[in-house]
């Protein structure tokens, strides 16, 4: 995942572009076979062991899923933690550091 | 048939549907997934399914930036912003088979100010419910997704 | 549906440029070329600025987002974080893997910042030489397999190459005899009707640009190929300038020409030189 975060105004800006098929388990393969649904379902970040962003997600979000939000508190240099897990139960995690 | 029978068995139909979508759900999830949720299959389930019976208001205190046109409806960007004291805000996208794309829950220190990509398999209503004191306020925006140009 | 004004000013446009491509290739006896080409670009952008009065010329460089303000703002959107990065990133990391010989594209192209140099018509070999051509001439060069010219491994590096080299003039030089055949060539394509459909690239790009065929507004001329190679969301991937070329044809039932072929480099020689006075601001991402 690639995640942009900048302080302004007392909030910390971030934006993320998480590497993800988010597959719907709709499509078929070349033999006609259902692919099964691979998607992203949570999202979350924390800063200095606080929740700060929590969503849900599912298939009707595109592929190489974006995301914009902010957070009150935190200033450039600190860092926060961003992690996302799937359907399949698998995860990222990933240190940012705030600019 | 009659139009009890058919609209008793169009509500079995809908059950049996979303309790197939639910089986295939995931196993691992960290805290809070709204599984039953995602797994509707038509808009008024994926509501009541993810909030229950509250009641809805039209409300213009929540800005949700949407193209008229999507330039393709597997990438529409949009954006949405709210005033109220909001517990979450869904996106749901009526026609879609998973009419709820996504769900914030804001959490403290979050602005209730958020944006995502979302998917969009048909023109639809795009519905943006934020829950707040209890109640859900409702904004919604028609989105043309067209299939088909001469670009190619 | 099209007014009678703009019918008049592109028939006029049109008759001007079709007439000067028609003139027979052999008397070129001190022609002062680059003064030719210079009427060309004149008249052509003139066309543009007429058709779109209210935008900026620096404008076109973003295609039909310079035209439409609903795709605009969802392609503004996209660049907050745009899908092209990805393989920006890819592509700088395959610049900077050495060849088996220890050389690199660095050896070819230095900091890669040479967007600009390209296309050039190259006398010695007399042809017209694109980025693409010269990425896999590198490669050859240094004992490398070639790269498919559509998509991947060379999309990416020159993706790379483009996005470094953002902002870089388009101020192609036709000064020779050579140099003016290739861009006659690419002129006469751009103006020919071809494919089941009998449509010429400027029937759509420049008669029916920002007008809405079927569900597509077709971008403007000017400024098309400044931003390539782009990430289509239809590809859901990057593409060079000649994927969508092929594409191109094949939406109008014309057999496609190869990625690099003569066809596709004059062609592409000539739409820059067309775009001379904007930028470089590729890559770019499209739907």
């Amino acid at each position: 995942m690639k995640v942009k975060a900048s302080a302004r105004n007392g909030s910390v800006i971030v934006k993320t572009l998480l590497a993800h098929p988010m597959e719907t388990g709709r499509r078929k393969d070349g033999d006609g076979k259902l692919i099964p649904g691979h998607y992203i379902t949570e999202v979350e970040a924390n800063h200095n062991g606080e929740r700060v962003f929590h969503c849900e997600l599912g298939p009707s979000v595109s592929k190489d899923p974006y995301l914009a939000f902010s957070f009150q508190g935190g200033n450039s240099g600190e860092t926060f933690t961003m992690s996302w897990v799937d359907n399949k139960g698998e995860n990222e995690s990933t240190e940012v550091e705030i600019r | 048939m009659n139009q009890s029978r058919r609209q008793f068995m169009t509500r079995v139909g809908k059950s049996v549907a979303f309790l197939v979508a639910v089986v295939n759900l995931p196993r691992v999830v960290w805290a809070n997934w709204s599984a039953s949720a995602f797994g509707a299959t038509d808009l008024d389930t994926a509501i009541v399914e993810r909030y229950g019976n509250l009641a809805i208001a039209d409300s213009d205190a929540i800005q949700l930036k949407a193209p008229s046109i999507a330039e393709n409806g597997a990438v529409v960007p949009i954006s949405i912003a709210t005033t109220l004291a909001a517990k979450s805000i869904s996106v749901f996208v009526e026609k879609n088979p998973s009419p709820l794309s996504c769900s914030f829950n804001i959490q403290p220190r979050m602005n209730t100010d958020v944006s995502v990509r979302i998917r969009m398999g048909a023109t639809s209503n795009l519905i943006v419910l934020v829950e707040a004191d209890g109640k859900l306020y409702r904004t919604s925006q028609e989105v043309k997704v067209t299939i088909g140009g001469c670009g190619g | 549906m099209f007014t009678t004004r703009i019918q008049l000013t592109l028939s006029l446009t049109v008759a001007t440029l079709v007439a000067s491509a028609c003139m027979p290739m052999s008397k070129k006896a001190g022609m002062d070329y680059p003064a030719l080409v210079q009427d060309d670009v004149t008249t052509f952008q003139a066309f543009f600025e007429k058709r779109f009065p209210d935008t900026e010329k620096a404008d076109y460089i973003n295609g039909v987002y310079s035209i439409d303000a609903d795709a605009r703002s969802q392609w503004e959107s996209l660049e907050e974080f745009p899908p092209y990065e990805l393989s920006v990133d890819q592509g700088k990391a395959l610049y900077e893997t050495p060849f088996a010989n220890g050389s690199s594209y660095a050896t070819c192209f230095g900091d890669g910042a040479v967007r600009s140099q390209y296309p050039y018509y190259d006398e010695d070999r007399a042809m017209v030489i694109t980025l693409e051509l010269a990425i896999n001439e590198c490669r050859t060069a240094n004992g490398e397999k070639v790269l498919k010219y559509k998509k991947g491994d060379l999309a990416k590096v020159s993706a790379y190459m483009s996005f470094v080299s953002r902002g870089q003039a388009i101020n192609v030089d036709v000064a020779s005899e050579g140099a003016y055949n290739a861009y006659m060539d690419g002129k006469e394509f751009f103006y020919s009707k071809r494919g089941q459909f009998n449509i010429s690239c400027a029937d759509c790009h420049m008669r029916a640009t920002g007008f809405y065929l079927r569900a597509d507004v077709p971008s403007p001329g000017l400024g098309q190929t400044s931003h390539f190679p782009t990430f289509r969301t239809k590809w859901d991937a990057l593409g060079t300038l000649h994927r969508r070329y092929g594409g191109c044809n094949e939406n109008i039932r014309a057999k496609a020409f190869p990625a690099q072929s003569p066809e596709y480099r004059n062609l592409e020689y000539f739409q820059t030189v067309m775009s001379n006075g904007l930028v470089f601001n590729g890559p770019g991402s499209r739907k």
